[in-house]
């Protein structure tokens, strides 16, 4: 089968005047559909920028991008919009709300762009912001929220078009432990329904909620192994596939 | 997407960020009601002299020493202080030879005079005129009580008064005038007539005045050394040109101008008066036009900058609907839809408090209500654009962007 994200030797340079700095220095990685994948690293290692590049958010300097077999860099802008609204949920690590809307009208804000009725777009926001727990903050604006209940909306926002591609940047980094377990619990079911999950974090324990850690370091992939959890599945598969 | 959520979507924009949109508007209203203001108080200046001349009577035109308006340095009016007066001799020798014509009406003005009765007396802002019977039909005005002069009272030189409004209303409050005395510059008439009133123009009454025979007035300011006004009406519009020949013709014979030099009198007509004016207003025009250009740049700047100051959050906003799965096209619809309403709306209500204002104005110095269609358009043209220009570019350019380079704009 082929892999669902296939990245061979991407490097993202930026360039600040006279210096000149390469964010990734040449990653190669495949990721398959259903996979639930933990990023980490140090801090400025480079995971960001890989996640938006994943997300079709940004565009590689140099290498090869496919998502879907098909190539990102040599996809139309309208065809990326479609991608961002339709099959990837984003959830950014400073969240990235409008500023002077609601709860409820950010998290409806994908559903405008894909052409959904105000009926539906409602009840759909409502279910994505109760999913996580705000169904007393949903006529809040974003700097009437908490830091944690702002990422909530922002989870909320990626998951509200049922994305089958689930990107998420530090989603626990402001979480309480049991809401960042809540939100954990919520992305173990998305991925038992057929979801692929990718996510960055620092926190040990969240990445074991993963079944594949891939480590990160000065911009090149340092590890990449299976979890506590990922051997168990991958025992499991094994033996079914023996017994059949 | 359709364009109704576009519409609820720029609408609702327009709502969350109340400030920049009334600035916007503001920028937008000054602008738009500056320029309308002032052409339309022009153009009913305008409207107003020229009804004001045409009250002067159609197919007429008038024969005076001294020319109308008067442009041209303070030498230029020696020219016509040293022209020998029309005398009234000559006036009525040109009525006997000359053929062309319907009515001549002969007149003598004098002016800054008080007027008294037994009651009370006038300001001494009225005029007194000595004319003949043709004054009405030369001069457009009609009796509204009593009679007017004959020529038996030229011909006795009676001392009969007919007087407008404005005398009749403070020299004899509440009353019938007709038989009455009334004091002219000093000397006793009888009121035998009431003028129809015209009201005012320009802060200025019509009916501020008396007349009496020419021959009475004669008595009192003598006859020779003093310059006879004449207003001429043509038989017909066709044969305008070749009255004003005719008259000319005979008066140059009778005042002695040899041929080859200049006429040493002034023929003036309406429409000549009013071309006149015209060309004259039309200089005033340019620079009140020029005036309010640069007070619509003014506002065109201001405009300009409110929505460039927006663009980092604007940006930011371009960046996090893309992320979403915004296409560039539903953004800029959606920026262009915002910029126009905000145009259209600030325009509408410049262009109405503009009109509002201006036709205030001109009802104040008594002109006709006008609404100078063409400012309207220039002006909504150059805000609109202005506005649209610079609440869409920066868009245009946010919307080109990765949405991650989008999201980082600072
Ligand atoms: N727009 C940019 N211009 C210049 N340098 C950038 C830009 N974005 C990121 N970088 C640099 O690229 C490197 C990787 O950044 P990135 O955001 O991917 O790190 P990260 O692994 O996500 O870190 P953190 O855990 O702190 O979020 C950093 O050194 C950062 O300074
Ligand atoms: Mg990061």
């Amino acid at each position: 089968m082929e892999p669902l994200i296939e990245i061979k030797d991407v490097k993202k340079l930026y360039v600040m005047g006279l210096e000149e700095l390469y964010a990734l220095k040449g990653v190669s990685l495949d990721i398959n559909n259903n996979e639930y994948v933990a990023i980490m690293g140090p801090s400025g290692s480079g995971k960001s920028t890989l996640m938006n590049i994943i997300g079709c958010l940004d565009t590689p300097s140099s290498g090869e991008y496919k998502l879907n077999g098909k190539n990102v860099n040599e996809m139309e802008d309208d065809e990326l919009a479609e991608i961002r609204n339709k099959e990837i949920g984003f959830v950014f690590q400073t969240f990235n709300l409008l500023p002077r809307i609601n709860a409820l009208s950010n998290v409806e804000l994908p559903l405008i762009y894909s052409g959904k009725k105000k009926d539906e777009r409602i009840e759909l926001a409502e279910s994505a912001l109760i999913n996580v727990g705000l169904e007393d903050r949903m006529n809040h604006k974003p700097n009437e929220l908490s830091g944690g209940q702002r990422q909530r909306v922002a989870i909320a926002r990626a998951l509200v078009n049922n994305p089958s591609l689930i990107l998420a940047d530090e989603p626990t980094g402001n979480l309480d432990t049991k809401t960042g377990e809540e939100i954990m619990i919520l992305f173990e079911d998305l991925w038992s329904k057929g979801n692929t999950i990718i996510i960055v974090t620092h926190e040990e324990e969240i990445a074991q909620n993963a079944h594949r850690i891939i480590k990160i370091r000065d911009g090149l992939i340092a590890d990449d192994y299976l979890s506590e959890k990922g051997k168990l599945i991958a025992e499991k598969t094994k033996q079914q596939t023996i017994s059949v | 997407m359709p364009i109704s959520e576009i519409i609820k979507l720029s609408l609702n924009t327009l709502r969350t960020n109340k400030l920049r949109a009334i600035l916007t508007l503001l920028g937008i209203i000054i602008g738009v009601f500056s320029i309308i203001a002032i052409m339309t108080l022009l153009n009913a200046l305008q409207a107003g002299i020229e009804t004001g001349l045409s009250e002067l009577g159609s197919n007429t035109y008038q024969v005076q020493k001294f020319p109308a308006i008067q442009m041209g340095g303070p030498g230029s009016n020696a020219k016509y202080r040293n022209r020998p007066n029309i005398t009234y001799d000559q006036a009525v020798r040109l009525k006997n030879i000359a053929t062309l014509y319907k009515y001549m009406s002969l007149e003598d003005y004098v002016y800054e005079k008080t007027f008294k009765s037994e009651f009370d007396k006038t300001n001494p802002n009225h005029y007194l005129g000595g004319v003949i019977p043709e004054y009405l039909e030369c001069n457009n005005r009609a009796i509204e009580t009593g009679r007017f002069i004959s020529q038996t009272d030229v011909n006795y030189a009676r001392n009969v008064a007919v007087i407008g409004m404005d005398v009749v209303e403070k020299l004899f409050p509440n009353m019938n005038p007709i038989g009455k005395q009334i004091i002219l510059d000093n000397h006793p008439f009888e009121v035998i007539g009431i003028f129809e009133p015209k009201g005012e123009a320009f802060g200025q009454s019509n009916d501020n005045f008396a007349l009496i025979p020419i021959t009475a007035m004669h008595k009192i300011y003598g006859k020779n050394e003093r310059t006879i006004n004449i207003a001429i009406q043509a038989p017909s519009k066709e044969e305008f040109d070749a009255s004003v020949e005719n008259i000319i013709s005979v008066l140059r014979v009778i005042r002695k101008v040899p041929p080859g030099e200049e006429n040493n009198f002034e023929i003036y007509s309406n429409e000549s008066l009013i071309g006149t004016v015209n060309s004259f207003t039309q200089y005033f025009k340019y620079g009140a036009g020029f005036i309010s250009f640069i007070s619509l740049l003014a506002a065109g700047i201001g405009i300009m900058n409110i929505m460039l100051v927006s663009v980092t959050e604007r940006t930011k906003e371009i960046g996090i609907r893309k992320a979403i799965g915004a296409k560039s096209k539903s953004i800029l619809s959606q920026f262009l839809i915002e910029a126009i309403i905000l145009c259209q709306i600030g325009g509408l209500i410049g262009i109405f408090l503009g009109i509002v204002t201006g036709n205030l104005i001109g009802l104040f110095l008594q002109t006709p209500i006008i609404i100078p269609y063409d400012w309207v358009v220039i002006g909504l043209v150059v805000c609109s654009s202005v506005g649209i220009i610079f609440g869409v570019y920066p868009a245009y350019k946010a919307a080109k962007l990765n949405p991650i380079d989008a999201l980082r704009y600072e």
